[in-house]
């Protein structure tokens, strides 16, 4: 008898009766204001969140607020003019150095601040993990109330890889005292196409 | 109505006061009381440290005592507790079934079946109410702090109708005082420590009586309080509803 | 890892406690968590029917495990993912193991994992060779210390910032007296980050298995999960049997209930769903039982298998804060370790079901409703009849049974513990009574209810 055949045989033996699944369409959450929620949510968690009108509005934000000296990449063509593009086919640790990453999540979730990203848009699963800084852009219709709402727009999903992300990275294993900036990304901005 | 005074073993021989305070309590509201002078112990010491199994003269001395009463009162969260959920009978589990949803402890009796809404009690005094986790997570005398769900509390509700009563907030307001039964002298440390901090809590925040429905409770509080000169003094909830100048 | 301890839960606590200045920290940190959780779990206004939910479903998972596995292992194999199963802690570890030898491999990064733990596979891969870093923070606080974590979710939170910056003096060639523990996690960041940089391996924990599209889901607040895996060429999850969950729209349940109940925080900053491997990688999952069939077929017990590893039950224990994880001498502590762990050693772990008062707490705060003050309860039935109370213990409950079961004994034995009570106390009130130690006694009063009833109430007219 292999490994697997004992311990299913266990299983099955010693299982209880089926009870069965509750139905959970119940929960659902509002959809009114749920940009400002969303907002209010990100914030308090420690990111900075900016509503704007088109892509552009974007590049200048970043030049903005962070050091345009170091490396700028992102996956979105619109700004592949002034910034490195992410591709795919090469290693990825070759992304150690990159200093901000902006790429586009699906849609984003107002009662946690989280974004929703899969491998088809990340160019490169490391991506939002390695970069110094984090940029997402999100557009405003696309925001759900509740991961509820979340998961019926995910459905099975046709990635390899997806993940939500609520911020920038964070520990609080020393006394408590909460430090931003663990191993992912040291801030996190999400940018609201309204 | 004839109701049963229970007397759990360790009030009758060392907190009688208490005993007496809810024996009149129950007199003042019109109800008969009786009290069977050969009850014993409910078993819960037993049960609680493994030996449920030799709880069962306990059991059934209880139901040859009780039987009669139309309600049986008692003075402590904790053993109404096990018996509503333990006691059983080889030989008259029926007995015990209907025993069983007959049983109160003294709060309970006076909000849920006697419904008072007013007591003839003065006690001019700071107050601090401990609830026991018997009384509260078992009993439901109160909304636990853990739960989402609407607040109430059936002893605060009665002290506020004592005259000159003021409850004094705490900084917990029901974390585990640390007797346990038998973990007070197992883990005697931890539930020292325990007891220290329930204490400091209601010292802090300025009580001159800690009261609760369960006596184990204070017992141990009183055992630290004594030990450190405290000046802060226990007392069952019965003698404060039944208090008066 | 140091030698594992054989004193029990008592002793241990009773050294813990001694630093009395310490145990008020440490109480009053987890304590703050618990409000946390209060804060985040009252801003839900569903949240009891959520808990309800998750109960439910946990509920259907257990009882159709058998079906769950089979269906998650299908759907793992289509999606490209090597299954394998362990029976046993050694097992598991044998076949990590192999996996990397294999790839002639001989060093990993491990993100969390309390069934890595479990199984002692940093220790079995060191002895063969292959270096483990463990890149959760604390994990690596603690593995630098040589000490297991003391706390499924914060695993040094027993250790003072001080000694943290003695550690990283002692071993990274930190500035001594350094405890700012934003400099500090600036110090590890930079060190770990070029440990992720060059293993070629990842292992993870999983927090659910989702059988109906066979991925699983890891939820960290570091990202140091994603950054080994990300890297890695190959990837290996380990996971218990029970952490299947049937339908991937039950994420939304248990994703909403795990950080609230954990860290106040309504989601964990990443929660990364793995369903296939990178172009070039190999990903393997791990099924390991490790004594969950045998909890399985305890109908008493099984519902601790519901457990999705939140730490809440912890966060509330008034034993737990003021003794300390590493009391309960098991890789998982406090009121959920209580009632796992007599299952994998029911002599080794015999005290921890009376390391508590049965509060109640811990159920009321549990995410999927697990009674767990109930399974303490049961737990100390069955480990007295198996025989495990110790000797002296069984000898005062029989005469106690005794005494309590008859009134004219308990009359007798009540009188006589007033007498010597009032009149030579130093009987009772001596150093071999451990109630003494640091509580005085009750004084014993003149005479019991029961003596003042009779002679005063008993024929009294009504």
């Amino acid at each position: 008898m292999t490994t697997r055949e004992k311990i299913l045989g266990e299983v099955l033996q010693n299982q209880p009766s089926s009870l069965p699944l509750p139905d959970i369409s119940r929960f659902r959450g509002e959809k009114q204001d749920v940009v400002q929620k969303y907002k209010t949510v990100f914030e308090s968690i420690g990111g900075k969140v900016f509503l704007v009108e088109n892509v552009e509005a974007i590049k200048v934000l970043i030049k903005q607020h962070y050091d345009t000296g170091k490396r700028i990449a992102t996956t979105l063509p619109e700004m592949t003019d002034v910034f490195e593009r992410i591709i795919p086919n090469v290693e990825p640790y070759t992304y150690e150095d990159v200093e901000l990453a902006i790429i586009n999540a699906h849609f984003s979730v107002a009662e946690n601040g989280a974004v929703w990203l899969s491998d088809e848009v990340m160019g490169q699963r490391v991506i939002p993990y390695i970069c110094q800084h984090l940029g997402v852009v999100v557009r405003a219709e696309s925001i759900v109330p509740t991961l509820h709402e979340a998961y019926d727009i995910i459905g099975e999903g046709t990635y390899g890889f997806g993940g939500f992300i609520a911020g920038p990275s964070k520990t609080a294993d020393i006394e408590q005292a909460l430090v931003l900036g663990a191993h992912g990304p040291l801030s996190m901005a999400v940018f609201i196409l309204e | 109505m004839n109701v049963g005074l229970f007397i759990p073993c360790y009030v009758n021989q060392f907190y009688p006061n208490a005993a007496r305070a809810t024996l009149e309590l129950l007199k003042k509201t019109g109800v008969n009381v009786g009290y069977p002078t050969k009850q014993i112990c409910c078993g819960q010491p037993m049960a609680n440290s493994g030996f449920e199994h030799l709880a069962q003269d306990c059991n059934n001395t209880f139901i040859e005592n009780f039987a009669s009463f139309d309600y049986i009162v008692g003075p402590s969260a904790s053993c109404i507790l096990h018996l509503k959920d333990h006691l059983h009978s080889d030989t008259q589990e029926d007995k015990a079934t209907e025993m069983r949803g007959k049983v109160y402890e003294l709060v309970e009796f006076l909000t849920d079946v006697l419904k008072i809404e007013s007591l003839d009690a003065t006690f001019p005094h700071k107050v601090g109410l401990h609830h026991s986790c018997h009384g509260l997570r078992g009993l439901h005398l109160a909304q636990m702090s853990e739960l989402n769900a609407p607040d109430f509390s059936k002893p605060q509700k009665l002290l506020a109708m004592v005259k000159g009563l003021e409850q004094v907030p705490l900084d917990r307001c029901d974390e585990c005082c640390g007797f346990g039964g038998v973990f007070s002298v197992s883990e005697e440390a931890v539930s020292v420590k325990m007891g220290k901090d329930r204490v400091r809590d209601h010292t802090r925040n300025g009580a001159e009586y800690i009261t609760s429905s369960d006596l184990s409770c204070l017992m141990h509080m009183e055992g630290i309080l004594h030990r450190n000169n405290g000046n802060v003094k226990v007392i069952h909830i019965s003698e404060i509803l039944n208090a008066t100048l | 890892m140091s030698q594992p301890t054989t004193k029990d839960h008592a002793a241990l606590a009773e050294a813990f406690i001694k630093d009395e200045e310490r145990v008020d920290w440490h109480d009053g940190a987890l304590w703050y968590i618990r409000e946390k959780r209060d804060i985040a779990s009252k801003g839900i206004p569903e949240w009891e029917d959520l808990r309800e939910a998750a109960s439910q479903i946990k509920s259907n998972v257990i009882s159709n495990l058998h079906e769950y596995l089979l269906q998650f292992e299908a759907n793992l194999k289509k999606n490209g993912i090597t299954v394998h199963w362990a029976d046993t802690p050694e097992e598991h570890n044998e076949i990590v193991y192999a996996i990397l030898k294999a790839k002639e491999i001989d060093q990993m990064v491990k993100s969390k994992s309390m069934l890595t733990e479990e199984c002692g596979l940093n220790e079995y891969l060191e002895e063969r060779g292959i270096g483990v870093i463990n890149s959760d923070l604390g994990e690596y606080i603690q593995q630098l210390d040589n000490e297991p974590p003391s706390h499924i979710v914060l695993p040094c939170i027993h250790k003072r910032k001080e000694e943290i910056g003695e550690l990283f003096h002692e071993h990274l060639g930190t500035e001594k007296g350094l405890s700012d523990p934003t400099q500090l996690t600036r110090v590890a960041r930079k060190h770990l980050r070029n440990v992720f940089m060059t293993r070629r391996a990842a292992l993870t924990g999983v927090n659910f298995a989702v059988a109906e599209t066979g991925e699983y889901v890891v939820c960290t607040n570091e990202g140091n999960a994603d950054m080994g895996a990300h890297l890695s060429e190959v990837q290996i999850a380990s996971m218990g049997l029970e952490k299947i969950i049937p339908q991937k729209k039950h994420l939304g349940v248990f994703l909403r209930l795990l950080a609230r109940s954990a860290t106040g925080q309504p989601i964990t900053i990443y929660s990364s769903h793995y369903k296939k491997p990178r172009e070039g990688q190999e990903m393997h999952l791990i099924l390991v039982n490790a004594g969950r069939t045998r909890q399985l077929g305890r109908k008493d017990f099984q519902d601790s298998l519901k457990c999705i590893k939140c730490g809440a039950c912890m966060n509330t224990c008034p034993v737990y804060r003021k003794s300390g994880g590493l009391s309960y001498h098991n890789t998982i502590s406090g009121p959920i370790g209580a009632i796992l762990a007599p299952n994998l050693d029911m002599k080794r772990h015999a005290d921890l079901p009376f390391a508590s008062t049965l509060c109640g707490s811990c159920s009321n705060v549990c995410p999927v409703k697990i009674n767990i003050h109930d399974q303490l309860y049961k737990w100390r039935q069955e480990i007295v009849k198996e025989g495990y109370a110790t000797n002296t213990k069984v000898f005062g409950m029989k005469a106690m049974a005794w005494t309590l079961s008859s009134s004219d004994k308990l009359a007798t034995a009540g009188r006589a513990g007033r007498w010597f009570m009032q009149n030579v106390p130093f009987v009772v009130n001596n150093k071999l009574n451990p109630w003494y130690k640091q509580r005085d006694m009750p004084e014993g009063p003149k005479e019991s209810f029961t003596e003042w009833y009779i002679k005063n109430e008993q024929n009294k007219p009504d």
